[in-house]
């Protein structure tokens, strides 16, 4: 086993070698522009675009000519909400939106709202999961549409998309989602959900960085966006902009590659992810699950350490790459949004550890992290004057605490 | 990011625990929210002939900066008079673990724990002693 440990595979994943090799030949012998008509170049370039379309449409149930490439999911979260926006701005104006939605989602809708959209920020339930009802109650007759995520990359929670969809095409509002987390580690069928647009990520499915789709639904409805990107026309005048052939194909193969593996795959990190719980919730006492359980992506854990800052937590365990809901590095001191918008506390926001189990991590990495956090946890608290008060059975909540 | 003295006050730091708050010659002083991410428990145990911090413990819930930050005020302290543990300034702990801006915090509440120790010392020994104590 080597270390550091690669336990971040929410905020990037590595290339799978499979993709490089597919990807290579597109750097130099197959340097071609796709949108070159005349010559054998531009013909195999685009081929390996329309193959690359084939796999990506095939994995969410779309169609190839649905997919519209783009630099990456924020460029495609950007497209869909104020391609839409713009688009069907005699309609209405009005967005629905959650709380624990992407900074690409939110700060897209923000940019809107000082253009004049009204947006609605739904919260979410203690699970982390939206209330349908009041997403019901949201919608007026100026809403054109819905963006939720599919899965959140802090706490891994899966929204209830089928039900989300059904709402939205019985009140004939455009649902888009903002699918990174959740392509290609969980079955995603864009007609069972009644998804109209949905922003895929290549980099965090063991493809390349830099590239990335949107899927736009051609059929009932056909959805129209209006582009952001003004040039050649590329895309079907949606995103111009020369098609980045190698990272397309890189997409196009990681796809296919979650495709065939994604339900053994799934299995083994569900059972990774349940063996890493489990040995921190035996070994150590107030301990967390940040999110639902049940309704949860395969590789992902978010826990909160009562009693030890998350920083100082991930400075104990410096050979494991983990992510903290802690921003102390910043210069706000906020703790995550997305656990705030759980309702759990920012002291308890302060201790949480997002853990993402991937393709390349074993169960022996597993073991060794569960123990690096084991013993860590407890020297931290063995320091924590919070840990010694609680155990002394001092309430917290009831300290009066002194600060500037 | 983290400098090496910092590294180092976080695996061994010096002085972790706790004295009993109720001795006479304790001071004990508590600073920081665990809302913000960071506690801080400084105590000293004063000499009351000679005004000598001789014992200073740390315990805290924070970042390596600020574990580093009190741990090196619990060094700094031990032999030092309550006058001179007071000119102990925030910037000589940011010197001394070369802090980067986003840690200053860090030390402000070493200086502010320090401080709010000694005050409680102080303000315990202002009070009459119990009549058991006074006894010879």
């Amino acid at each position: 086993m080597k270390t550091p440990i690669y336990l971040d595979n929410h905020a990037t994943t590595p290339v799978d070698p499979r993709v490089l090799d597919a990807m290579l030949p597109y750097f130099q012998e197959k340097f071609g522009n796709a949108a070159s008509r005349n010559h054998s170049f531009g013909w195999e370039a685009e081929k390996a675009v329309e193959d690359a379309r084939g796999k990506i449409a095939a994995l969410i149930g779309g169609q190839p000519k649905e997919i519209v490439f783009t630099s990456g999911a924020t460029e495609s979260d950007n497209l869909a909400i104020k391609g839409v926006a713009e688009m069907y701005a005699e309609k209405g104006n009005h967005i629905i939106t959650a709380v624990t939605e992407h900074k690409a989602v939110l700060d897209t809708c923000k940019r809107l709202e000082k253009r004049g959209c009204r947006v609605t920020y739904l919260p979410v339930q203690p699970d982390g999961l939206i209330d349908l009802n009041r997403l019901r109650e949201a919608i007026t007759p100026q809403t054109i549409l819905i963006s939720v995520m599919y899965a959140n990359n802090e706490i891994g929670v899966v929204q209830p998309i089928a039900e989300i969809g059904r709402i939205a095409r019985e009140k004939g509002v455009l649902f888009h989602s903002d699918a990174v987390q959740a392509v290609g580690k969980i079955p995603v069928d864009v007609n069972a959900g009644n998804l109209d647009l949905v922003s895929i990520s290549g980099h965090k499915i063991y493809g390349p960085k830099g590239v990335g789709a949107l899927w736009v639904r051609r059929r009932n409805p056909r959805v129209q966006l209006t582009a952001q990107m003004d040039g050649g026309g590329h895309e079907r005048g949606m995103r111009s902009g020369t098609l980045n052939v190698p990272g397309i194909v890189g997409l196009g193969e990681a796809c296919a590659i979650c495709q065939k593996e994604m339900t053994g795959e799934a299995a083994r990190l569900s059972e990774l992810r349940d063996r890493l719980k489990r040995k921190l919730e035996t070994e150590l006492d107030e301990v967390y699950v940040n999110g639902s359980m049940e309704h949860r992506l395969p590789g992902s854990l978010n826990m909160s350490f009562a009693f030890v800052e998350g920083e100082s937590l991930l400075m104990g365990i410096n050979d494991v790459a983990v992510s903290s809901g802690s921003a102390c590095t910043s210069a706000t001191l906020e703790p995550s949004y997305v656990l705030k918008a759980l309702g759990i506390g920012d002291d308890l926001a302060h201790t949480s550890i997002r853990f993402g189990i991937g393709r390349f991590n074993t169960a022996e990495e597993i073991d060794y992290v569960g123990n690096r956090v084991v013993d860590v946890v407890r020297k931290l608290r063995a320091l924590s004057p919070l840990y010694e008060m609680a155990k002394e059975g001092v309430d917290l909540k009831k300290v009066e605490w002194v600060t500037e | 990011m983290y400098s090496e003295k910092v590294l180092d006050h976080y695996s061994n730091p010096r002085n972790v625990g706790s004295l009993d708050k109720r001795d006479r010659t304790v001071g004990t002083g508590m600073v920081g929210a665990p809302e913000c991410g960071d506690v801080m428990k400084l105590q000293v145990k004063v000499n009351e002939e000679t005004g000598v911090i001789e014992d200073a413990k740390f315990k805290t819930f924070g970042c390596g900066s600020a574990i580093a930050s009190s741990s090196l005020a619990t060094e700094w302290l031990k032999g030092k008079t309550l006058d001179e543990a007071l000119t102990i300034r925030n910037t000589d702990i940011v010197n001394e673990l070369s802090l980067p801006p986003v840690k200053i915090h860090c030390s402000v509440l070493a200086e502010d724990a320090i401080r709010a120790a000694i005050e409680d010392y102080r303000k315990k020994q202002a009070q009459p002693q119990p009549l058991e104590a006074a006894r010879p």
